[in-house]
C-alpha cells in the first residue's frame, strides 16, 4: 500500500462516526488535561487504558492519541494566563505568553498559541505520513541482534536527555529493568523476584506501575508544592481571541522554525518536545532582529515554542510506529496499550493493521483541524476548569486510578501496589531522578532481554554476534557514543587544567 | 559537614540502589547464568545488577566530591512531605479499607479526611467533597459504565 492509497484507506477508517466521536472526546480531554497544571497526558492515557479495553485498537489508540496532542494546545492556556505550565512542553510559552497576557494581549496570545499549534501539529503529520513507511520498510531487515542494538540505542539517547544527572538516568532505567523481570521467566519458568508472592509469579503489571508514577506520583507531588494561583481573565469574544495582521507577520518564521525543530526532536527518542518547545525558542531569539524584547511579550516568542511542541507529535509517532521504539513516557503507555489490544507497532504494522496505522494517521489530520475548532472560541469555557478546587480534583485523579488499577485483574493487591509506586514516583520526583527512563525500561526490557537470549542463542554464547553485524556494530557503538557525550566537557577541562 | 553529608538525597539514594543492586546481582547468580544453550534467567539480571552498583557507588562519590564545592543545598520542604505523606497514608489506608467497606465508602471518606486535615478545608465543604464524589463515581462507573469495583460487607 503505498502513502496515498494508506492514507486514503486511513481517512474511511477515521472518518467513521464512532472513530470520530472517540477522536473528539480524546482532543477534548488533552485539552483539559493540558489545562490542569498537576495532570500529564502520561498519567490520564495510563488511568484511562484499562477503560479501553473493550473499544477495537483503532477506536482505542485514536482516542488516547487525541488526548496525547490534545494537552499539547492545552497546555499553553495555563502558561498564558496563570505563568504555569499546564504541560512541562508549555514551559518556554510562560516567558512572552504571561507577559502578552499582563499587556491586555491574552486573547492574542492564545489564538497565536492555537494557530502555531495547527500549522506545525499539521507539517508534523504530512512529514509523519511521508517518512513511515520507507523507514518500515528498511527496519524489516532487522534480526535479534539488531532489535537489541536498536533498543540499547533508544534507552541511551533517552537516559541522555531525560535528566540533569546521566548517572540517575541510568539508575532509574536499571530500576525499570529490574521491575519488568519480576514475575516468571518466558524461556524457563523460573519465577525470579517474586519474594514468594503467587501475585507476583505472572509479572507486574505496566498499568500499575504507570498510573503509580505518572498519576500518584503527580498527585502528591502537587500536593507537596501546593501554591496559590491567580487566573488572569481571558477577553470575551471571538475577535478578541484573533492575533492581528503585525502579530501574525511577526510569527511568519517562528511557524516555520517550530514546524521543522520540533519533527525532527520528536523522532529522536528521549528528546521530547520540551527540548523542542526551548530549542526553537533559542533558534527564533537568537535570529530575530529584536532579541532583546523576547521576555517582554513577544508573539513569536509563543509562536515558537508552541508550533516546535506540536510538530513533535508527528516526529514522536515514527519510532514507536515504526520500530515499536517509544521515545518518552507517554509514547511507551501508547506501545503497551497498542501490544494489550494485541497489535504490534513495528515494520509490520502498516501491513498486519494498516486500519490501526493509517486509520490513526489519518485521524491525526482530522483532530488537528478539531483541536483548532476547539481551541479559539473556546477558550474562555476551558479557562473555567482552572477554578475547580484541588481538594475536589485530587481525590478524583485518586479514584479514577483506582478504578484503573482494579480494572487491570480485580484485585486489592494492584491497588496496594499501586500506592507503593506512587510512593517511588514521589520519592523519585523529590530526589531528582527522572522517571521517563524508568517506564521505558519497564516497556523495552523484556523485549530487549528476549532480543538479546535470542542473540546469544544464534551465536552459541557469543557476544560478538552484537557487533559482527554491520548494523547493530554501527548501531551500538553509537549508543555507546551517546552515553560518553556528557563526559567530554570534563575531559576538555583536564586537558586544560594538565596544560 | 560530614553528619549531613550521610543525611544527603542522593547518598541515601544511592546506597539503597546499591544495596538493591547487590540483591540483585547475588540473587540472580544462583539461577542459570550461562548454558550450554546460551543464557538462562540469570544472565539479564547478573548484568544490570553489576551496573547499578558501579552506578550507585559513582553517585554517592559524586555527591562526596560535590560536597566540597557546594555549602549547602535549598533547605528539604518538610511541611510539604509532610503534606505528601499524610495523603499517601490515607490512600494507602483507604485501599486496605476497601475489602472491608467497599470502594464507594472507602473514597468517600478518602475525599473527606483530605478535604479536612490535608486541605484544611471547613466540614461542611470537605463532607460535600466527600459525599459527592462518592455517589457521582456510583453514578458513572457502577450505574452507568457497570465497571466491577471492590465491595465491603454491605454489598457495595
Amino acid at each position: 500500500m503505498d502513502i496515498f492509497a494508506g492514507l486514503a484507506h486511513g481517512f474511511s477508517v477515521a472518518l467513521m462516526p464512532s472513530n470520530l466521536l472517540w477522536c473528539l472526546v480524546g482532543c477534548f480531554l488533552g485539552t483539559i488535561v493540558g489545562i490542569l497544571p498537576g495532570l500529564g497526558p502520561a498519567a490520564t492515557i495510563a488511568m484511562l487504558l484499562p477503560m479501553t479495553y473493550s473499544m477495537s485498537p483503532t477506536s482505542g489508540i485514536i482516542m488516547l492519541t487525541g488526548i496525547y496532542y490534545g494537552a499539547k494546545y492545552g497546555g499553553s492556556t495555563t502558561s498564558i494566563l496563570l505563568n504555569m505550565p499546564g504541560e512541562s512542553s508549555s514551559v518556554v510559552t510562560c516567558i512572552d505568553g504571561y507577559q502578552m497576557a499582563r499587556k491586555g494581549r491574552a486573547g492574542a496570545a492564545l489564538g497565536i498559541a492555537a494557530i502555531a499549534s495547527f500549522i506545525a501539529g499539521s507539517f508534523g503529520i504530512i512529514a509523519l505520513s511521508v517518512m513511515a513507511p520507507p523507514i518500515a520498510v528498511f527496519a524489516l531487515s532487522f534480526s535479534s541482534p539488531e532489535y537489541f542494538a536498536l533498543m540499547a540505542l533508544g534507552l541511551a539517547l533517552v537516559v541522555l536527555l531525560a535528566g540533569d544527572s546521566l548517572v540517575k538516568g541510568l539508575i532509574a532505567l536499571l530500576v525499570g529493568l529490574w521491575l519488568t523481570s519480576i514475575g516468571t521467566d518466558l524461556f524457563t519458568s523460573q519465577s525470579r523476584f517474586t519474594f514468594g508472592q503467587t501475585s507476583l509469579l505472572s509479572g507486574l503489571d505496566f498499568m500499575i506501575v504507570a498510573i503509580g508514577v505518572f498519576a500518584i506520583t503527580e498527585v502528591l507531588s502537587s500536593i507537596s508544592d501546593q501554591e496559590e494561583t491567580q487566573v488572569l481573565p481571558v477577553p470575551k469574544g471571538f475577535r478578541n481571541l484573533l492575533p492581528n495582521w503585525e502579530e501574525l507577520k511577526a510569527c511568519r518564521f517562528a511557524f516555520a522554525n517550530g514546524s521543522i525543530v520540533g519533527f525532527i526532536i520528536g523522532v529522536l527518542p528521549g528528546a521530547g518536545a520540551s527540548i523542542a518547545s526551548f530549542i526553537s525558542y533559542g533558534i527564533e531569539r537568537a535570529f530575530s532582529r529584536h532579541p532583546e524584547k523576547f521576555g517582554t511579550g513577544v508573539p513569536e516568542g509563543v509562536a515558537a515554542p508552541e508550533g516546535a511542541n506540536n510538530a513533535d507529535t508527528g516526529g514522536a509517532l515514527i519510532p514507536l510506529l515504526t520500530l515499536g521504539i517509544p521515545g518518552g513516557g507517554t509514547t511507551a503507555i501508547l506501545l503497551s496499550a497498542l501490544v494489550l489490544w494485541g497489535v504490534k507497532p513495528g515494520p509490520l504494522m502498516m501491513t498486519e493493521s494498516p486500519d490501526v496505522f493509517w486509520g490513526l494517521v489519518a485521524s491525526l489530520y482530522i483532530g488537528n483541524v478539531m483541536l483548532l475548532i476547539l481551541n479559539l472560541p473556546m477558550v474562555p469555557l476551558f479557562a473555567q476548569i482552572l477554578r475547580i478546587p484541588v481538594y475536589i480534583l485530587h481525590p478524583l485523579i485518586f479514584g479514577v486510578s483506582v478504578i484503573g488499577a482494579y480494572s487491570v485483574a480485580g484485585r486489592v493487591f494492584d491497588i496496594l501496589m499501586l500506592a507503593g509506586f506512587g510512593a517511588l514516583g514521589f520519592a523519585m520526583a523529590r530526589l531528582k531522578f527522572p522517571v521517563a527512563p524508568l517506564v521505558l525500561g519497564f516497556v523495552l526490557g523484556d523485549a530487549m532481554e528476549r532480543a538479546l537470549r535470542q542473540s546469544l542463542m544464534m551465536s552459541q554464547g557469543d557476544l560478538s554476534i552484537l557487533i559482527s553485524r554491520p548494523i547493530s556494530a554501527g548501531m551500538l557503538i553509537f549508543a555507546v557514543g551517546v552515553l560518553f557525550l556528557p563526559l567530554l566537557p570534563r575531559f576538555r577541562r583536564l586537558k586544560e587544567a594538565a596544560s | 559537614m560530614t553528619k549531613s553529608i550521610f543525611r544527603d538525597g542522593d547518598v541515601i539514594a544511592g546506597a539503597l540502589t546499591a544495596a538493591l543492586g547487590t540483591y540483585i546481582t547475588v540473587t540472580a547468580a544462583r539461577w542459570d547464568v550461562m548454558g550450554p544453550e546460551g543464557p538462562g534467567p540469570g544472565f539479564f539480571p547478573v548484568g544490570y545488577g553489576i551496573a547499578l552498583i558501579i552506578l550507585s557507588l559513582i553517585l554517592i562519590f559524586q555527591r562526596f566530591t560535590a560536597a566540597r564545592h557546594t555549602e549547602e543545598d535549598r533547605p528539604f520542604d518538610w511541611a510539604g512531605f509532610r503534606r505528601a505523606a499524610i495523603t499517601w497514608v490515607a490512600f494507602t489506608a483507604s485501599t486496605a479499607l476497601m475489602p472491608t467497606l467497599g470502594f464507594y465508602i472507602s473514597f468517600g471518606l478518602l475525599t473527606l479526611f483530605l478535604g479536612l486535615f490535608v486541605f484544611e478545608k471547613p466540614v461542611k465543604s470537605a463532607l460535600t467533597a466527600g459525599v459527592l464524589s462518592a455517589v457521582g463515581f456510583y453514578l458513572v462507573f457502577d450505574m452507568a459504565l457497570d465497571v466491577s469495583l471492590p465491595a465491603g460487607m454491605l454489598g457495595f
